[in-house]
């Protein structure tokens, strides 16, 4: 887990460049800021999750609902309006389960 | 000092001459919970902000804790900000303080010191702020309402220093001075603005910068991110004495890191903080008046600790006593006689040292407490041995 997250600081937390060695107090922007704005979409933390979201599209509405509340901006539309989570970055939370009203997403374990 | 500068002498409490300096600060987010002995000087600016009188947002918010933190994010949003507290609301604060420092925001705080529960206790000593010292936040403590007044000026310098960007603790004695009024010269706001760093102030959550704040520091970064506060406040020192200085040219009055007096000649001397210096003063006068060589040392900015100044001043003197109105139980004494105590650690000639604990919630230190704790350094002088490292001065058997 720390290694995860030296790896993200290093990437993207205080740096300015995505290079492996670590940088001296004199080289990142001071007060504990990450000065590059969006810089988290180079983070993967779906590694994280234990049930994954799966949609039945006979039951979805395309309402969107599940877009508007997934914390990670995972749950995204596709071309032919439907949702589908971006595996990369959902942690699995089941928020966006709770939130379908017509309870067209089912969590899924991811161990088998 | 022959400066020429309109100042309007005005009769204000120690409370009252904070919230007159926050006014003519010009700040722009106060946020508040109230707590004795401070209440009245965030009354008296939510009164100034519902006349007008000061165009702020005042957040009155449900405790301390919030308090500092709409601070802290007001100040990274670029706003000029103010609270006050004390005893348990500092307390409250504390997981906070350590954020402000090393997120670097400038936040300005009043202390109206008090001492901490238990047993509760409304008077005052310096248990509150003490117990803070280790936060990154820059400590001056006042001796009486004018420094009171000018210290809440010269705090907003310093913290916005670009160099600097710290938040600083302005500390006035509960009641002694926070209730007692004194006459106080209030200069007029053009001038105050012209002392002052330029508003806008660096807006780090702007929607144009979106910088993520408040980061996670792994082990391979927390050490860093921290070390940059602690250099921040080392480059303080100079700045702190420009603030002072600047302050002293252009409204006559500055008070340095420390005020001392009667040392060029002295064998011991006495430090002390805060208002209960000034009794000290008076006792040290009189025994100078009866030959004994005894100086005079008040500490007023207490973090960064002066310890070049001080080393400078009293090195080859014989005994130096540390009064303080603070304890560190299980110690070997109080937090300003460790601090005071470690100039010397490296010297082969150096003076003794004697802690003298006193004036704990709110006990009065009266003049027969300093004629003892005097007595008692020069005998240790004439000995040239401390018998008792720590004494108690004023606690009953
Ligand atoms: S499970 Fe959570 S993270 Fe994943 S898509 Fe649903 S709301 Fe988003
Ligand atoms: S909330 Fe449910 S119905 Fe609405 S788009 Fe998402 S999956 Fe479909």
């Amino acid at each position: 887990m720390l290694e995860l997250l030296g790896e993200h600081i290093e990437k993207q937390g205080c740096g300015k460049v995505a290079e492996k060695k670590l940088l001296g107090w004199r080289e990142i922007p001071i007060g504990a800021m990450n000065d590059r704005p969006g810089s988290s979409a180079e983070y993967h933390i779906g590694a994280w999750r234990t049930f994954r979201p799966v949609v039945d599209h006979e039951k979805c509405t395309r309402c969107g609902l599940c877009w508007i509340y997934c914390p990670d901006a995972a749950m995204q539309p596709r071309e032919d309006g439907y949702y589908e989570p971006n595996l990369d970055y959902c942690k699995g939370c089941g928020i966006c389960a709770n939130s379908c009203p017509v309870g067209a997403i089912e969590m899924v374990s991811e161990v088998r | 000092m022959a400066v020429q500068v309109q100042q309007k002498r005005t009769a204000l409490t120690g409370n009252y001459a904070v919230a007159e300096a926050v006014k003519l600060a010009d700040v722009d987010v106060i946020a508040a919970y109230p707590i004795t002995p401070q209440t009245t000087i965030v009354e008296k600016l939510a009164e100034y902000v519902a006349d007008g009188i000061i165009d702020a947002e005042y957040i009155p918010v449900e405790s301390e804790h919030s308090a500092i933190s709409a601070c802290l994010g007001a100040s990274l949003a670029g706003a000029r900000t103010f609270t006050a507290t004390a005893s348990q609301g500092l307390a409250l604060m504390h997981e906070i303080l350590f954020i402000t420092s090393v997120l670097r925001a400038p936040v300005v705080m009043a202390i109206a010191n008090r001492s901490l529960s238990a047993p509760l206790s409304i008077w005052n000593d310096h248990s509150d702020s003490m117990a803070e010292r280790d936060t990154g936040w820059i400590q001056i403590w006042a001796a009486n309402a004018q420094e009171v007044f000018d210290s809440v000026l010269q705090a907003y310098r310093i913290a916005e220093d670009r160099d600097v960007l710290l938040p600083v603790m302005v500390n006035l004695d509960g009641y002694i001075l926070s209730h007692t009024v004194e006459p106080v010269l209030v200069p007029e706001k053009k001038l105050v603005e012209e002392y002052l760093p330029p508003k806008p102030l660096w807006n780090r959550l702007s929607v144009k910068t979106a910088y993520t704040l408040g980061v996670v520091g792994p082990p391979e970064y927390y050490f860093e991110m921290k070390y940059q506060a602690i250099d921040a406040i080392e480059r303080s020192r100079s700045k702190i004495k420009e603030a002072d200085e600047v302050y002293g040219e252009m409204f006559g009055r500055s008070y340095g890191v420390m005020e001392h007096h009667f040392m060029d000649d002295a064998e011991v001397a006495l430090i002390a903080m805060g208002s209960v210096a000034e009794t000290a003063y008076t006792a040290i006068k009189r025994w100078r008046e009866r030959g004994a060589k005894v100086g005079f040392v008040r500490i007023r900015v207490f973090r960064p600790f002066p310890a070049e100044e001080l080393r400078d001043l009293l090195k080859g003197l014989k005994v130096i006593g540390i009064l303080d109105r603070a304890t560190s139980p299980g110690s070997l004494g109080g937090p300003a006689f460790a601090e005071v105590s470690t100039i010397f650690v490296n010297e082969r000639q150096r003076p003794l040292v004697k802690n003298y604990i006193a004036g704990l919630g709110g006990r009065d230190v009266p003049f027969s407490g300093f004629d003892y704790m005097i007595q008692r350094l020069l005998e240790a002088a004439e000995k040239e041995e401390v018998d008792v490292l720590c004494e108690y001065v004023g606690l009953r058997e």
